[in-house]
């Protein structure tokens, strides 16, 4: 912390990004864990390809929430555009995946530009209404188009061509996994990289101080926009990696549970740290299917007591508490 | 003396217990709705379970029974797809039981045809939804199979015009779908369809509707709960019952377990299902007195206890054929040859589609004794399940 600051002070603005950007080793171990899980828990893949990609749906939101400082209730509606849209595209002969990911987030994406163009004019209650608004609104959208979506029965005939022509889709879930990991991780460091910049800065003066902001020339609404279509975009990037991992599309991907779980994963991980995003997925879901299956029937007592006891005495969720005992302990330890 | 018998059934127990040892256990997945708003399907299937092993031991050809619970909560296909998958490979169970939403029955399909493992549905209504899962079966029934009767038995009483209400989503435009077909074919004439939004929560526009137009009668699916409840309540205040307009519905909305709890709104509706507690065989008697001890006094077996109960009575059944030694593809044999008496009647499995053959039963919503029954007053003889919408 000492020396962070002495950087701060003394250095170049430039120095003072490249530090905050400096690449650290636990990193390295979060992502070489993540990847030890393919030996380590062979039977749990399925498991993981799914935290992986509500992990890469929270980095979506902790764009806003955790940087920017907007809440969204609705978040899930770019998800489900990048759902149907992937899901879609498999179904009706573009079977190749990549592409097809790429597709999603950019239909996600364009949707979530238009969303945001009355949506930067909003804050608080009516932000959390609008974006709820928008979720609802494209459940039911997809309810009603039968016969493009399938409605409440789900879109069926999703086929999905091998990754890069090679991996194909096994029952243990190792393509689906390593693919969803492979397409998280590029994701996380464009996040990274963005949060870093000078844009991301912003961003962070937008959520301090939305109205002090314009005064070193910072155009909000603009900033807000460009956020909201980015957020947007990784959202359906997410969606369609759950689309294609599954083969098949359900209405839940757009519903209001979706969007809740999101926002509960990310509380929980940490907002505004990036990590905490994959940690809150992981955490949550994996103590999801650990409680519901010893115990089928009273398991969301324990869920609820635990985002309780989380909420209430970790502040900044799994992560923040982490860095608070890592640098307690980091300090006492090289202080001296 | 005393103490050589005890040795000896000490020397039975072990034998017994080594000879159990030298079997692996059977291991049945069963996947259902343990809560959220449908937490009621994993109660009556529990109860049915339990109260299986209870008159048929925990022991099928030499394999003790073993079941694992998976709690889907509601419709949620990637969920439902990857607990199947993880049955399958990790927990690596023998066979499959249960679902109970069709959107998780399609995601299930694929793994359950790549894995080849049979999994015998219990609730799952839309139609052709198996067709291509040839390790599936259904065992609760389709909506197409309830609905079209409905529609044949009311020209024949007497019903010749009717308004077709639905909630506007997949089980509501199917119900109706299969209803008006089934009543126009006979020469039923349908005065009206409307559709009406899934989240609504006043029916007064449409009770107005029904009253404008006076037909004989009106057919309706809704979800069951809040909603049918609601448009029960609100068609008895408008004084429709009174009128002589017939209310006609599928079974779903007069669930045994929500009968009660719907009040004398719903005395004098007509539906149509596949099981009734008040169903009158000496077999369904026992039974509903049994499921009683095992579930409580107030518990009353539904469609979704029947159709488990249904389903594991055939695991035994296949098992049992196959001495233990469990084959995919003969399993799924043996499943197309299913044909028992069941609680709710006779019941074959379709050997052509693997979706269940039965009798469907005209109900009326009577009170006796402080509690409302669906009264069966006509029955449509095994009924096979028609070709999607």
């Amino acid at each position: 912390m000492v020396s962070r600051a002495m950087v701060t002070e003394a250095a170049s603005p430039r120095a003072i990004f490249a530090e905050h950007e400096r690449w650290r080793w636990p990193e390295t171990v979060f992502w070489l864990a993540a990847l030890s899980v393919v030996y380590l828990f062979p039977e749990y893949l399925t498991l993981a390809s799914q935290v992986v990609i509500s992990g890469l749906f929270a980095l979506s939101l902790d764009l806003l929430l955790g940087y920017t400082g907007m809440a969204s209730l609705g978040h899930a509606a770019f998800f489900g555009l990048g759902a149907y849209t992937a899901g879609l595209l498999g179904k009706h002969g573009w079977h190749e995946p990549l592409s097809g990911l790429v597709v999603a987030g950019l239909v996600a994406g364009a949707v979530g530009l238009v969303c945001s163009l009355v949506i930067a004019r909003l804050q608080s209650i009516a932000l959390l209404m609008v974006t709820l608004g928008i979720g609802v609104m494209l459940h039911e959208g997809a309810n009603q188009a039968q016969s493009l979506t399938g409605g409440d029965d789900g879109l069926q005939g999703v086929d999905i061509a091998p990754v890069l022509g090679l991996f194909d889709w096994d029952i243990f879930g190792r393509t689906a996994f390593l693919y969803a990991l492979a397409i998280a991780f590029l994701c996380f460091l464009a996040a990274r990289r963005l949060v870093h910049s000078p844009f991301g800065l912003s961003l962070r003066g937008i959520k301090e101080n939305t109205k002090r902001v314009p005064s070193l020339g910072i155009k909000v609404r603009s900033r807000v926009i460009a956020i909201f279509t980015i957020s947007a975009a990784l959202a359906g990037v997410a969606g369609g990696l759950l689309a294609q991992t599954t083969q098949f599309v359900g209405l839940e991907v757009l519903s209001f549970d979706r969007s809740a779980g999101v926002l509960i994963m990310l509380v929980l991980g940490g907002a505004g740290t990036l990590y905490g995003a994959f940690v809150g997925a992981a955490l949550f879901m994996i103590a999801k299917d650990f409680l519901s299956a010893s115990d089928p029937v009273y398991w969301y007592f324990w869920i609820g007591l635990l985002l309780c006891v989380v909420v209430a005495f970790g502040k900044g969720g799994v992560v923040g508490v982490t860095t608070r005992a890592w640098a307690a302990i980091f300090r006492r330890g090289g202080a001296k | 003396m005393k103490f050589k018998l005890a040795m000896i059934a000490a020397a039975a127990v072990l034998a017994g217990a080594a000879a159990h040892a030298a079997e692996p256990p059977l291991k049945v997945g069963i996947i259902t709705s343990y809560t959220g708003p449908s937490a009621v399907n994993g109660k009556a299937v529990d109860i049915a379970l339990d109260l299986w092993v209870k008159q048929n031991g925990d022991t099928v050809a030499g394999r003790k029974v073993e079941f694992i619970k998976r709690d889907t909560g509601g419709p949620a296909p990637d969920l439902v797809k990857r607990q199947v998958q993880e049955l399958i490979v990790r927990d690596k169970v023998d066979l499959i039981v249960g679902i109970d939403y069709t959107p998780n029955a399609l995601a299930a399909g694929p793994v359950s045809t790549q894995a080849k493992m049979p999994i015998l549905i219990v609730n799952a209504a839309t139609a052709g939804i198996i067709a291509n899962a040839p390790y599936m079966s259904r065992f609760g029934f389709t909506t197409g199979q309830i609905a079209a009767p409905l529609g044949q038995w009311a020209v024949k009483n007497g019903i010749k015009s009717t308004i077709v209400m639905y909630a506007d989503y997949g089980p509501g435009i199917d119900a109706g779908t299969f209803f008006k077909r089934a009543y126009a074919e006979a020469g039923g004439k349908v005065a009206d369809e409307v559709k009406m939004p899934l989240q609504n929560p006043d029916f007064s526009a449409y009770i107005q509707r029904i009253k404008d137009a006076k037909p004989d009668g009106v057919f309706v699916f809704l979800p069951s709960g809040a909603q049918s409840n609601a448009f029960l309540k609100a068609y008895k205040d408008a004084g429709l019952f009174d009128a002589g307009i017939k209310l006609l519905a599928t079974g779903d909305l007069t669930d045994e377990p929500s009968l009660d709890a719907i009040g004398d709104a719903a005395v004098g509706m007509i539906t149509s299902y596949d099981y009734s507690d008040a169903h009158d065989s000496p077999m369904n008697k026992e039974w509903v007195k049994a499921y009683k001890e095992v579930g409580g006094a107030d518990a009353r077996p539904d469609f979704q206890a029947v159709a488990a109960w249904d389903a594991i009575h055939a695991v035994y059944d296949v098992v049992k054929a196959q001495n233990g030694k469990l084959d995919p593809d003969k399993t799924m044999e043996l499943i197309k040859q299913v044909k028992f008496e069941s609680p709710r009647g006779p019941i074959m499995i379709d050997p052509a589609t693997r979706d269940i053959v039965q009798n469907v039963y005209i109900r009326r919503v009577e009170k006796r004794d402080g509690h409302l029954y669906n009264v069966e007053i006509d029955t449509i003889p095994m009924v096979t399940s028609p070709a999607g919408r």
